[in-house]
């Protein structure tokens, strides 16, 4: 006879017992998963707003670089991670070179798009007062455009969070883990709790740091281009 | 390559700036010599053989039709565009040899659009210059405050605004003062007030020649507008394409002698009203001191314009001329402004005419 998964009651209280009896190994999972998705960000972001920087203003290289950022978004994420195993092995390093991948895109296209809105008079006029142009670039120009770079970690966050949990696949940390356990072991006691967890938790998480985003953004955005 | 010599020869011309924040440093000769900026991919060139030499604390506008060069020509001063051949002093230094962020830090630039940063509050933004210079921040914030009283905006109101919470004059103000910041002798404006309404380019115009009566600073100025040029200027260049100056005179001396029919078409109808915007009432040979009548009179600060706007709504006959007291000193009429303007109006006829 088999058991059959159904919502009651006994679900409900199984799911509490679940929840109590593995609470650390939840929150060990949780925090990993954001860790792994923070790490892949801050590396993106330091790739992609480079990038962003070096091709905003010639028109083929940043064509060229928002195009291959793209195509590579349509890779499906279960084969990127695949096809990483052989160079860089199991667990952490794929990951988050996977991640890192996926979240380019959005960061390069906000970083390129920001740096485009700053109005040609007001780099004019920071080159009319002697100002350089790295000076110019981080004094002017990237602060300008943060509010659209922050705006593509966001999306990229997002994406990095559900795609985490794909990660699981190459011995990745984090949620992925658990809803790959539960789908595994479909029919056993605690499968469903697994993959309810799991997927819950990741919804959880990726709300929280989108929340956090908000947060972010209103303390490191001037005050003078808040609208 | 030698680049001591002009870092060397900039050094105490940058300190000597720097210690008088209290008086403000005077302007700077600039010469100009055939200069020429021919784009790359253009056959013409933008600007041909320009040739200018410009007194220190002259008032020069650069007028003429878009597309002219003004604009480029002016921007050669500070290399923002960088001239293909020719030379440029600034009191003798060589300016294509300098260093062009330290050459810019020593020039005043006001553009059209202002440029404010809008990331940073208003006295941040005048406070760029002394900080790239490295000025200490006591003195930095007290220049700050200096300036914005000298644009008369109210430090404690406006000091930690920012640009969008200011109307356009106020920011073309604070554009004024971010380009004093650091009391360079040459100044650069490329159609600062050619943004806002009549009304406060008239303003901001009044207030930027009494600002200028202080400082005298050297200052090139872009305009397309005739009136403003003659409203402005010390001596205007009327420009035609490639840069090509049709005349460099006084505004007077252009109003009443323009050189060509090129020059004449710039000037346009009304050429002798505008003169007479230029005259001061005092310079006409007043008649005798005639009865005040309220709004129809003139005073003494007042143009021969005005006073020929007065006699326009008196019919003709003579108006009162009041002295700062308020007490008459004198009266005008048409004959006397036609003479002030050395012109001939059949005085009889007139007179005859009049009842």
């Amino acid at each position: 006879m088999k058991r059959r998964i159904t919502l009651d009651n006994s679900f409900f209280t199984q799911l509490g017992s679940f929840l109590s009896k593995r609470s650390a190994d939840i929150a060990t999972a949780a925090s990993e998963h954001l860790l792994v998705v923070l790490v892949s960000l801050a590396i993106a972001t330091i790739i992609g707003v480079g990038i962003g920087v070096l091709v905003w203003d010639r028109p083929l290289t940043r064509s060229l670089a928002i195009a291959s950022a793209g195509v590579g978004l349509t890779i499906p994420s279960m084969a990127l991670l695949a096809l990483l195993i052989p160079l860089l092995g199991l667990g952490w390093p794929p990951t988050i070179v996977g991640l890192a991948f996926y979240a380019l895109l959005p960061i390069i296209r906000n970083t390129v798009v920001g740096l485009q809105e700053v109005p040609a008079a007001v780099t004019e006029s920071a080159r009319g007062m002697g100002m350089g142009a790295v000076k110019t670039l981080f004094k002017v120009q990237l602060p300008m455009a943060w509010p659209v770079v922050l705006t593509g970690v966001r999306v990229s966050a997002q994406l990095t969070m559900g795609i985490a949990a794909i990660a699981a696949y190459v011995g990745g940390p984090g949620l992925g883990q658990m809803i790959f356990k539960g789908l595994s072991s479909l029919g056993s006691k605690n499968a469903l709790n697994y993959a309810v967890v799991g997927t819950v938790g990741v919804i959880i998480l990726a709300l929280l740091l989108d929340a956090a985003f908000v947060a972010i953004r209103r303390f490191t955005t001037s005050r003078g281009l808040r609208v | 390559m030698p680049p001591l010599l002009p870092s060397a020869a900039l050094q105490p011309q940058g300190d000597s700036v720097s210690e008088q924040s209290t008086h403000p440093a005077a302007g700077a000769r600039i010469i100009l010599k055939d200069i020429t900026k021919v784009y790359p991919g253009q056959q013409a060139p933008a600007v041909e053989s320009f040739s200018m030499d410009i007194a220190p604390g002259e008032l020069i506008m650069f007028v003429g039709p878009s597309g002219c060069g003004k604009t480029t020509t002016m921007k050669m001063i500070n290399r923002i565009i960088e001239p293909s051949s020719g030379s440029i002093t600034i009191d003798g230094e060589d300016v294509l040899s300098l260093n062009p962020n330290e050459l810019r830090r020593r020039i005043g630039y006001v553009i059209q659009q202002i440029g404010l940063f809008p990331h940073m509050t208003i006295a941040e933004n005048i406070a760029i210059v002394p900080k790239l210079l490295g000025w200490s921040k006591k003195r930095t914030h007290d220049r700050v405050e200096e300036l914005l009283a000298v644009v008369e905006l109210d430090p404690k109101m406006f000091a930690s605004r920012y640009p969008r919470q200011l109307s356009g004059g106020q920011q073309q103000r604070v554009g004024v003062a971010r380009a004093l910041a650091a009391d360079p002798p040459v100044m650069l404006m490329d159609e600062p007030f050619g943004a806002t309404d009549p009304i406060t380019r008239e303003k901001l115009q009044s207030e930027f020649l009494r600002l200028q009566e202080k400082l005298s600073k050297t200052i090139v100025f872009v305009t397309h507008d005739f009136d403003e040029a003659v409203r402005m200027g010390d001596r205007i260049a009327v420009l035609s394409e490639r840069s090509q100056i049709e005349q460099f005179d006084t505004p007077a001396n252009i109003l009443a002698n323009p050189a060509n029919a090129y020059v004449s078409q710039f000037v346009g109808r009304g050429a002798a009203l505008k003169r007479l915007g230029l005259i001061p009432v005092t310079q006409a040979d007043l008649g005798p001191a005639v009865a005040s009548r309220g709004i129809l009179d003139v005073r003494v600060g007042d143009s021969l314009r005005n006073a020929l706007d007065s006699l326009v709504l008196s019919g003709g006959s003579p108006v009162a001329v009041l002295g700062h007291d308020g007490r008459a000193v004198g009266s005008i009429d048409i004959e006397r402004i036609a003479a002030a303007l050395g012109g001939d109006v059949l005085p009889e006829s007139l007179a005859g005419a009049r009842p």
